[in-house]
């Protein structure tokens, strides 16, 4: 198991070469990306900190096969996802990516099990609903709809239907953006498990910089450029952050 | 049942926008239910049509003549082609029915005393056969026998060749070739008016010196047989014999009439739900297109978890079907409720043994399959566009909506309009598309309405000139030969009669280059006073001295105009061919027509003051003494009172069209309160932000309402001239579907119908903008404001 892990733990998930990205919103052209070059491995934790407008969810997006840059490659284990048409695109979050957003996107007509059933539903070899969701510690709120849930509630909903499909890789962005500090703790602590207990290769995006040492390796984006990479010699618990 | 997440979704969606899912499948259910209606009328009709002409025989050809002798039977069934040939005798009588005042149209036909006609035979609903030998027994007509509650046993009297002759009942008939029962001359049906009776052969030939002879022949075909070559070989057969021109069944009275409501049912069925569902297809799409705006984000997330884009367009296909489905439902139980109710009124003029209404399967389906369609149509685009968005760009929020001043503010009026009017017009101006289509389906709307106020005061104005301007005549007297001058002044002596009015008819082939036309030609006074020919601009003509006088359409059909020289070949007496010019040709709404001026017809006839009918004008207070009088006056064959004709002309528009203008008046609301309520449900949830804002900047209720209903109340003004543009198009087209060579129907408008569209749709329309202005009160301000977009 142990040499199964480490030989694991070497190989090299995502490479990321030269990824650009230009694009339009309303009448405006946002540079994204200018030229990014990351590679993130098997069962590493990485956070991605940046300021707003750094580029960090554009980078994510590309990972999760949610966007498509305008120049550079992308591979997932050897796989180049810009060159994969969109079918192939889905199949791939289908099969191996778990989203969590800064706004949950839960849909609102779905109880907490339905929307992780959502997932199930679809993809090979899930966890039951009801686990996915007692990973989280929502036990007590499955037959809940999301407005009847708390923030950190809705957001650990998210989490569960990200997880219950067993992802290869866990893409957060800003998971604790619209919680408080308390709240935002159980999310993280949420998160911290799937990756110690599935060893989850997962990277979360954040503006938060004390988010930072619960990670293996700091990321830092500005104005659409890596501007660092540092790894944490130990790694905090969730539960000793604070900001 | 285990329902999968995405479907849960759905239903409870769908749950959320429950009013306007009803609004919309309320005008799918409208389309489905005329497709239904229509179609499975058609079908029932059709159906009964082809098993009782099969079952009794009904000929392919049939010919009137003056007599000939039994043994040219023989030479008929010698025709190539011919497969069955059933001669007859029949004869027009004037009918004495007990404590019915007015004089009856009667007709004779002969049926054979032993063993059943071998063409067109009878069906027999009650009583018994004519026994052999017993000249006055009849089998009566079933539409005549109810109206006048007479029953096997019964009697009634018939002025048969100028002798009173009592008749009794012997059974109660129908019979393929009087479906639908016209008495000649006339545009409505009626069935007090004509009685059909049957009668032995032996009995009615000896009774109009046709022993040994017949006057009328009904032939069937051999399969593949063609009707145009038997019609001529019979014709040069009957020729000698005063044939008055064979006509194949398309041209029969009663089949004509009937595959014509058939046609009607037809294109009624085509152009009627589509419509509908146009409209239903116009709304499911903008309703789609806003609900899927509101699902953006949503969409996103179901992208990012892996779904498919086809598994999220059929999602949301899905929720379109639904609402279809559900107005597919609604509107099979109302279409097969009105068809029901269809059957009902055809019945009441056609006359089968049974005419049941049957909705079939196949057309159950058919109706599921234009709501199913029409709602996939009206999804499919809107669907289409939401998944085409990358799912990051989904992700992130709307880009704030582009504005621009208005059209009318860029010209000079922008210091005139309130901010509340600018906002009205710059949001109309940036959905160009989507204001369209409000302002189309509610202008359908007030088309329905106008369309069905329009064919009320056509049908009113019909009436008026049929009754007002040309038959101005309290009694019509045809005679069952032409008569001689002094016929005019013993009618003019009969009791209360003040005026009678001459008129000749003769039956005649009208032939122009190689197109030709069987119509009888009119002769009447040059100015007559009483019976008048009226053009489309309700003037009567005057016939000039010499020459033909045709119909518009009479002249279009043999391509002749005024000054062209047309043959006449006179279908009676010495059967004179003549060379006439034709002197002018009148738009008029008779269908096809030809006068002459009677004494000029009498010259080209070379014949002194002879008639075939005279219009009477009478002191209304003699009039049951006159009746009396007619009903006992030999050689008089066919009496028709206009007061009778005006009355059940009434009585026809009473039941069909009032009933026809209740439901589309039901449609049109439908429709109005559907476009509508849809469009503003749409604008209260695009717009909640911006109104919950204004309401914390400190504008009133009634302020923001203004806002949201202005819009409305804009595009319903919008939308009047077009719907009556739209009604009136819809009018024409379907006044010339039901144009026919009996009558053309004229195309007027009042101001009345356009008003009375115009205020109906404003009410609908209204109604269903308080309704939405309701939820304007529970505005939560706070929670909108936070609400994410």
């Amino acid at each position: 198991m142990r040499t199964a892990t480490a030989t694991a733990f070497d190989g090299i998930v995502f490479r990321a070469r030269g990824i650009t990205k230009v694009y339009r919103m309303g009448e405006v052209e946002v540079h994204a990306l200018r030229g990014v070059d990351v590679d993130l491995r098997e069962r590493e934790f990485v956070v991605l900190l940046g300021p707003s407008g750094s580029g960090k969810s554009t980078f994510l997006n590309i990972l999760g096969g949610l966007d498509v840059p305008t120049s550079g490659h992308v591979t997932y284990r050897g796989r180049d996802l810009t060159e994969a048409d969109e079918r192939e695109l889905t199949e791939y979050r289908r099969h191996h990516v778990g989203f969590v957003f800064q706004f949950y996107n839960l849909i609102p007509s779905l109880t907490a099990r339905e929307n992780v059933a959502l997932v199930t539903e679809i993809t090979r070899d899930p966890m039951a609903p009801e686990e996915a969701l007692a990973l989280v510690n929502l036990t007590a709120r499955l037959d809940h709809f999301p407005a009847q849930l708390s923030g950190g509630e809705q957001q650990r909903v998210a989490i569960a239907r990200a997880i219950a499909k067993r992802p290869d890789v866990l893409l957060c962005d800003e998971p604790t953006g619209a919680l408080d500090i308390e709240t935002g703790i159980v999310v993280l602590e949420a998160i911290e498990r799937v990756n110690r207990e599935l060893g989850t290769c997962t990277a979360v995006i954040t503006h938060n910089a004390s988010i930072a040492s619960m990670a293996d390796r700091v990321i830092r984006l500005s104005d659409g450029h890596v501007a660092g990479v540092e790894t944490n010699a130990s790694k905090a618990a969730a539960r000793e952050l604070s900001w | 049942m285990r329902i999968a997440p995405l479907d849960r979704k759905l239903l409870r969606d769908l749950w959320e926008m429950k009013g306007q899912a009803v609004a919309i499948a309320a005008v799918v259910a409208a389309g489905v239910a005329v497709f239904v209606m229509y179609h499975s009328n058609f079908d029932s009709l059709r159906r009964t049509q082809a098993a009782y002409y099969e079952r009794q025989r009904f000929a392919d050809v049939f010919a009137s003549l003056k007599r000939a002798p039994n043994r040219l039977e023989e030479r008929l069934r010698e025709i190539p082609g011919v497969a069955r040939v059933e001669t007859r005798v029949v004869a027009e009588v004037t009918l004495d029915v007990p404590d019915y005042p007015e004089p009856v149209r009667g007709r004779l036909v002969s049926i054979p005393a032993t063993g059943r006609p071998e063409l067109d035979d009878l069906f027999l609903r009650s009583g018994r056969w004519i026994e052999p030998g017993r000249a006055d027994e009849v089998l009566l007509s079933e539409g005549f026998a109810d109206a006048h509650r007479l029953r096997p046993g019964d009697r009634l009297a018939a002025l048969i060749n100028g002798h009173r002759r009592w008749l009794r009942v012997a059974g109660i008939a129908l019979s393929p070739e009087y479906v639908y029962v016209l008495p000649p001359g006339e545009m409505i049906p009626d069935d007090r008016r004509l009685g059909i009776l049957w009668m032995e052969r032996r009995a009615l030939g000896s009774a109009f010196d046709m022993e040994g002879g017949f006057n009328d022949v009904a032939l069937s075909l051999m399969p593949g047989a063609s009707p145009e070559g038997v019609i001529s070989a019979l014709d040069r057969l009957l020729q000698p014999y005063g044939g008055l021109g064979a006509i194949p069944r398309a041209l029969q009275i009663s089949n004509w009439t009937l595959d014509n409501e058939l046609k009607q049912l037809q294109s009624f069925g085509v152009i009627v739900p589509a419509i509908f569902l146009g409209v239903a297809t116009f709304l499911l799409n903008v309703a789609m297109t806003r609900a899927l705006a509101i699902q953006r984000s949503q969409i996103a997330a179901l992208k990012a978890l892996g779904y498919t884009n086809g598994e999220i367009g059929w999602h949301y296909v899905k929720w379109s079907l639904a609402i279809g489905s559900l107005g597919g439902l609604l509107g099979m139980g109302a279409g097969a409720w009105m068809g029901a109710g269809m059957i009902g009124i055809y019945n009441e003029y056609f006359r089968f043994p049974v005419l049941l209404y049957r909705l079939s399967g196949g057309i159950a389906l058919a109706g599921v399959a234009v709501s199913l369609g029409a709602s996939a149509l009206g999804a499919v685009f809107a669907v289409r566009r939401a998944i085409a968005i990358p799912p990051a760009e989904a992700m992130r929020p709307e880009p704030p909506a582009r504005y621009r001043p208005s059209l009318v503010e860029r010209t000079a009026l922008t210091r005139a309009l309130s901010h509340a009017t600018r906002m009205v017009l710059r949001n109309v101006e940036r959905q160009p598309v989507r204001s369209a289509t409000t302002v189309t389906g509610i202008a359908f709307a007030v088309g329905i309405l106008f369309f069905a106020f329009v064919f009320l005061d056509v049908m009113t104005l019909l009436g008026d000139i049929q009754f007002s301007l040309v038959s101005r005549q309290d009694v019509t007297v045809s005679f069952a030969e032409p008569a001689s001058a002094g016929a005019l002044f013993e009618l003019g002596r009969l009791p209360g009669v003040l005026y009678a009015e001459p008129m000749r008819v003769v039956p005649a082939r009208i032939r122009f280059g190689h197109r030709s036309r069987r119509i009888p030609v009119t002769g009447q006074p040059a100015a007559p006073e009483l019976s008048r020919i009226v053009d489309v601009s309700r003037r009567p003509v005057e016939l000039p001295p010499d020459g033909l006088v045709m119909s518009k359409m009479l002249g279009d059909i043999l391509g002749a105009r005024a000054g062209d020289v047309v043959t006449l070949e006179v279908l009676e007496g010495e059967r004179p061919v003549r060379e006439v010019p034709v002197a002018r040709l009148v738009d008029d709404y008779m269908g096809l027509t030809a006068w002459m001026e009677i004494g000029a017809l009498h010259r080209l006839l070379r014949e002194g003051g002879t008639l075939s009918a005279a219009s009477l004008l009478v002191d209304k207070p003699a009039l049951p003494t006159l009746y009396g009088r007619l009903k006992t006056t030999p050689r008089v064959a066919g009496v028709t009172i206009t007061s009778a004709a005006r009355e059940s002309f009434r009585k026809i528009m009473a039941q069909n069209f009032e009933l026809i203008t209740v439901f589309n008046v039901g449609f049109a609301v439908i429709i109005a309160f559907g476009v509508v309520y849809n469009a503003a449900r749409i604008s209260l949830s695009e717009r909640s932000r911006e109104l919950a804002s204004l309401r914390v900047l400190g504008f009133t209720i009634g302020e923001i309402s203004l806002i949201l209903l202005g819009e409305l109340a804009l595009l319903t003004v919008l939308a009047l001239p077009l719907g009556l543009l739209i009604g009136w198009g819809l009018a024409r087209w379907a006044l010339t579907a039901l144009e026919n060579e009996l009558y053309r129907i004229p195309l007027v408008v009042t101001p009345q119908s356009g008003a009375w569209s115009a205020l109906t749709v404003i009410l609908a329309s209204a109604v269903s903008g308080l309704v939405v202005r309701r939820k304007l009160d529970r505005l939560d301000l706070v929670a909108v404001l936070k609400t994410r977009e």
